[in-house]
């Protein structure tokens, strides 16, 4: 594995690319959207590299007849636009046909969250998470780093199946140099404590890990979760970390409130009668226009590492009192 | 191309009345179903699986060596039960069942039918999906060819004209669009929404092999079916075959309502009883 960090599309394209050269039935079929890695793929395989143009809408209709004609289909495009653009394309044409039509498709969605940090709302993405996760038999996978990137990937290729990952566009640190992430959990645990678990994907994990530093360094312990299989996660394993908390904080880099991670938690909680008090630390709802940094812009919307502190550290007091009395 | 035979010709027009008449009967039965968009494209269904130019294997419809047929009008199909029924995709006996508890034949056909392929009803899909698997066959070397039927007033949708640009780009001779061109969409003719006369030009400038046929002369368009399957060009082929919606019924025919009209029961009846043999006639 890779020390130093890269970026998760070019980690993901590279292990196509290996792929590619032993399986002749990938395709890799991009909506004008690329990468330096992915020249390779287009020069090697020319057969099996189809730049569709801008046009999301085809990119899906062309996976989706590649698909049921047995061909293991990779779809890339910027993550608002593979997801959005072409959002009916993807309930009829994989989420519904594949009740039928066995299929393997996965979506790369490039930029999640804030990623695309000074090209403003069109191109940022705080959505995807709730509206893919509506889909029935689509899995939303969403790494912190490039190594969990990697693992994903052979996960996409081992079975059939209709797949949705969102990458940051920009490079993250690595968070399993030491350890692999545990993939078939979906989420892997870093620290524990006993009184508040922060509960991150994507982006978010990093964060999660400088809240939990500055907290600790206070002398308050919490445990931190990276939970990158948003809809396919092993519920038993993970009501079995929950119980022994008496409250969750939900971090994600999309709106708060909508759908997205937190409602999941919420009713994943609710679901399995756990006895937990939540936070959900999300995009305040609504568009910003501003220019700045990720971590200013981060600030602005209510989920940077010190706007963030302002709602957890009351929260987390409130808790710790309670658990006192 | 051998001429057909008045053998053949009798054969097709048979099965075409058939079919009509099968269609207003299962209308009959279940009113939910579309009826003036299923009657315009009877002749063009019954051409491609009577007339020889599609590949199909009714025991195995999924079987590899087949003609994929996408049929994107999805409501506008219920006349293909009683064909897929006939070449014994199913048994003839589910006509009975159509949009009832238990069956499978719904007011929108979906692929759980043997015989369909992908979803469709929710329009403007078929043709993308239909030009993927043109892919896919071309990549896999296969001799198979891809047909996919479509309504003109789905023509209105944006990703018609992605699929329609790519198709070109990538020389896909082995898709076949037929258009089912009544001319009228679910609130009027699609002349006073957006017109599509000069079809044929367009796609033709797009860089498709594109003709123009009477889509109720069964013989113009199996013979058009067969022409384009047969003709390796390098470009994907298109078939406009404009017909009538509502074709054969007096007061749904043409009309700019058709598409959610439902005629009265006993106006069905009659024509059951009484036109069959005039319709045979004036064929």
């Amino acid at each position: 594995m890779n020390i130093k960090p890269l970026p998760m599309r070019d980690v993901f394209l590279e292990k196509i690319w290996n792929e590619m050269s032993v399986d002749s039935l990938i395709f890799f079929v991009s909506a004008d959207f690329g990468s330096p890695v992915l020249d390779k793929i287009r020069e090697d395989f020319p057969d099996r590299f189809i730049n569709v143009g801008i046009a999301e809408q085809n990119l899906i209709n062309i996976s989706a007849g590649l698909a049921i004609e047995g061909y293991k289909v990779f779809a890339y495009a910027i993550a608002p636009f593979i997801t959005m653009r072409c959002f009916e394309q993807i309930r009829v044409s994989l989420a519904l046909l594949s009740e039928v039509r066995p299929m393997n498709v996965n979506l790369i969605g490039v930029g999640a969250g804030y990623s695309y940090v000074v090209s403003g709302p069109t191109h940022q993405c705080y959505e995807d998470i709730t509206i893919m996760r509506a889909l029935p038999n689509f899995q939303v996978l969403s790494p912190a780093d490039h190594i969990t990137t990697s693992f994903l990937f052979n996960s996409c290729v081992a079975a059939n199946g209709l797949r949705y990952l969102r990458l940051d566009a920009q490079v993250q640190p690595a968070v399993y140099l030491l350890k692999p992430p545990v993939i078939s959990d979906g989420f892997h645990v870093h620290n524990k404590s006993n009184s508040v678990c922060l509960i991150a994907t994507g982006f978010m994990v990093h964060t999660a890990f400088k809240i939990e530093k500055e907290m600790s360094s206070n002398g308050i312990k919490l445990g931190v979760i990276d939970i990158f299989n948003i809809t396919n996660f092993s519920k038993k394993n993970l009501k079995k970390i929950l119980s022994q908390y008496s409250a969750i904080v939900t971090l994600e880099e999309g709106f708060r409130g909508r759908g997205g991670l937190d409602s999941m938690l919420f009713e994943f909680i609710s679901e399995s009668k756990l006895d937990l008090k939540t936070l959900s630390i999300g995009v305040d709802p609504g568009y910003s226009f501003e220019l700045g940094s990720r971590d200013e812009l981060h600030e602005k919307v209510g989920i940077g590492v010190q706007s963030s502190l302002k709602k957890i550290q009351p929260f987390v007091q409130t808790v710790m009192n309670k658990i006192k009395e | 191309m051998q001429e057909i035979t008045a053998k053949e010709l009798n054969y097709l027009r048979r099965k075409a009345l058939w079919v009509w008449k099968e269609t207003l009967a299962i209308h009959r039965r279940a009113p939910e179903t579309r009826l003036a968009s299923s009657l315009s494209v009877i002749e063009i269904f019954v051409a491609l699986y009577y007339g020889g130019g599609l590949k199909f294997n009714a025991l195995d419809p999924l079987d590899e060596n087949r003609d994929r047929c996408i049929i994107s009008k999805g409501h506008g199909s219920i006349c293909m039960y009683p064909i897929l029924a006939d070449l014994g995709f199913f048994p003839l006996e589910e006509l009975n069942n159509v949009c009832k508890t238990g069956g499978f034949l719904g007011g929108i056909p979906d692929p759980v039918i043997p015989g369909y392929e992908t979803v469709n009803g929710s329009l403007g899909h078929g043709l993308g999906v239909a030009t993927g698997i043109a892919l896919a066959l071309k990549t896999k070397k296969s001799d198979s060819d891809v047909f996919v039927v479509t309504g003109d007033g789905e023509l209105h949708e944006g990703a018609n004209w992605e699929a329609i640009m790519f198709a070109s780009h990538h020389k896909l001779d082995n898709l076949n669009l037929i258009v089912d061109n009544n001319n009228i969409s679910m609130l009027d003719h699609t002349d006073n929404i957006i017109s599509h006369s000069g079809l044929v030009d367009r796609l033709t400038s797009f860089g498709w092999s594109c003709v123009e046929v009477d889509g109720h002369d069964i013989v113009a368009v199996q013979k058009e079916i067969l022409e384009q399957k047969n003709t390796a060009n390098k470009k994907p082929k298109a078939i406009i075959a404009k017909t009538l919606k509502g074709h054969g019924v007096p007061g749904l025919e043409n009309a700019s309502l058709s598409h959610i009209m439902n005629p009265k029961p006993e106006l069905i009846d009659e024509l059951l009883e009484n036109l069959i043999d005039n319709l045979l006639e004036k064929k």
